[in-house]
């Protein structure tokens, strides 16, 4: 059952895998072939959709200067996220991976604890700090500092914070993952040959994380640019990303073919970027965080 | 290690300074996290600050919401059915993966990974598009279905991290001692592998549990799972149930990996001893 035999007819291994390749094909592969025929058909007046090869939706979404807007506003948002994490997520990465405390084994599962605790509430969360009644203005308040609440929701900034709130432990846990493989002797060995410690860093460990900090980045880069709920938690009327039209389009207005244009226009974009990373680095990487 | 040490000897700024940040950070973490809890034991009658006293009373309140009961049992028979599918699956997937070669594997991890490669939104856009081409409107089915998908990929990734450190030699001694393969499998294989099965049943469990982006899009009319129900909380009004809600789930999600954690420490201890 278990043995690798050298026999390379063996057809166990695809047995095995047959139960998830037909899962992936069905409810993955084949689904997505869908959404590209369906951006292609057309939705009359009635509601119905029309089959058939009509370029509308893509004209559309190619030309409407509104789609562009919001994508470019998207991968800014993205982007913004991005960066933010891996400058808070460094340091924090760094210290759990060299500190000599006793507790690291807490301080790891620290690190991980906000895996588990749901999207959603981490998102919502941000309402009781900067919320009218939140922690925030209730202390102003009772400070004297403002008379009335202050109005510090609903804008792009309370979207980037619940953004790095949500993707900054996927960057930490790869940044340490990294700074973990490195041998202590490469350090050891640029001190003792006499660079300040700084330069220490600089010159060998820097360089040596720099896989994790990609890995991080990539994956705060594809999950925050992908997201709708947080625009919608934390967001006014004008912070909405990507995925919202998408999410508007299907379920608001039930307009499927144009639904299934944008998601293509979001899958080749993300698509994009991960292709060119993995172009790079491998996508190995990723997985070592979760080992 | 020995960098930090020496960090620590002197450039005491440098260290401190990253000190300070992971401090700061930790903070920005679980901050908002606290408050969630926190409020969710105020007495008053808003549920926001300030404070006026500790009590049980939107606990209470949430035993008695029958929308939310449902969506509890829904959540939990979801995360529960996901966790069983998506590990069977996974685990078999895993198993060949680590343990046989064979022409196109690197392609075959691609794919196995693929369902988290994909943006969330565009795989629930999919699987919906697809269903109604069949011409089924949507069911729990196809919730679940989409859940078992989008675990896959974690299971796989968590199981196959579990299995590369279980040896071989175990099964080859039970092999050549006589064992059939089957026998080799139940009584050997199997149990090995338990600590990894516990772990991607977990993993799914969990995800499957929070999992908003995708069962948004996948839920029948009427169905609501905790994470969906919360959201069409927040989107008619902040109500103080709200934080005990947040405060249950963050319960149920964080215990049970600790839970599980303790157990499979305790277990090795036994076994060890």
């Amino acid at each position: 059952m278990a043995m690798g035999d050298a026999d390379t007819r063996d057809m166990r291994p695809w047995v095995l895998l047959s139960p998830a390749l037909t899962a992936i094909t069905l409810l993955l592969a084949i689904p997505t072939c869908f959404v590209i025929v369906y951006s292609f058909w057309l939705r009359t007046a009635a509601g119905d959709e029309q089959v058939g090869f009509y370029l509308d939706n893509w004209i559309e979404v190619l030309s409407d200067p509104f789609f562009r807007d919001v994508l470019l506003y998207t991968l800014k948002i993205g982007a913004i996220t991005t960066v933010c994490c891996a400058l808070m997520g460094y340091p924090a990465a760094y210290f759990i991976a060299f500190s000599k405390m006793r507790n690291k084994a807490f301080l790891l599962l620290l690190l991980m604890l906000p895996f588990w605790i749901s999207y959603i509430i981490r998102t919502m969360s941000w309402i009781n700090i900067l919320g009218v009644s939140g922690a925030v203005n209730y202390v102003l308040q009772s400070l004297g500092i403002v008379s009335e609440p202050v109005q510090m929701l609903y804008n792009e900034t309370t979207v980037i914070l619940g953004l790095i709130h949500f993707l900054l432990p996927f960057m930490v846990l790869n940044i340490y993952v990294s700074l973990e493989g490195i041998d202590p002797n490469l350090t050891a060995a640029a001190r003792s040959l006499g660079s300040t410690p700084f330069q220490a860093f600089r010159e060998v460990t820097l360089p040596l994380s720099l896989p994790g900090l990609a890995a991080g980045s990539l994956l705060c880069f594809v999950l925050g640019s992908g997201t709708y709920i947080t625009p919608i938690v934390l967001g006014g009327p004008g912070n909405g990303m990507f995925a919202n039209l998408i999410y508007n389009a299907i379920i608001t207005q039930l307009n499927w073919p144009l639904g299934s244009a944008l998601s293509i226009v979001l899958l080749v974009v993300l698509g994009a970027v991960v292709l060119l990373y993995n172009r790079f680095l491998s996508l190995g990487q990723i997985s070592k965080g979760l080992g | 290690m020995a960098g930090g040490g020496a960090m620590k000897g002197r450039a005491p700024t440098g260290w401190t300074f990253i000190k300070i940040a992971t401090v700061l950070t930790y903070v920005f973490m679980f901050a908002p996290v606290a408050v969630v809890m926190l409020l969710a034991f105020n007495a008053s009658q808003f549920g926001s600050f300030p404070m006026t006293g500790l009590s049980l009373r939107w606990f209470v309140e949430l035993a008695h919401n029958d929308a939310i009961i449902r969506a509890f049992q829904t959540s939990l028979l979801l995360g529960a059915l996901t966790a069983v599918i998506s590990t069977t699956i996974g685990v078999c997937a895993s198993l060949a993966m680590v343990r046989y070669d064979f022409p196109g594997k690197n392609l075959l991890n691609t794919a196995l990974i693929a369902p988290i490669l994909v943006p969330e939104v565009v795989l629930a856009v999919s699987l919906l598009l697809f269903l109604k081409f069949l011409g089924m409107p949507k069911n729990f089915v196809l919730l679940l279905l989409g859940h078992v998908i989008f675990t896959l990929p974690f299971v796989v990734l968590v199981v196959q991290a579990r299995l590369v450190g279980i040896r071989k030699d175990y099964e080859e001694a039970a092999l050549s001692l006589g064992a059939n393969p089957l026998q080799t499998f139940f009584q050997v294989t199997l149990p090995l592998l338990m600590p990894a099965v516990a772990a991607g049943m977990l993993f799914a469990f969990t995800i499957s549990f929070d999992d908003i982006t995708g069962t948004l899009f996948w839920k029948p009319p009427g169905v609501e799972t905790v994470p969906t129900q919360i959201f069409a909380m927040l989107r008619n009004s902040i109500s103080p149930e709200i934080n005990a809600l947040g405060t249950v789930m963050i319960l149920i999600t964080v215990a049970l990996p600790l839970t599980g954690a303790g157990l499979a420490r305790w277990l090795a201890s036994r076994r060890g001893g």
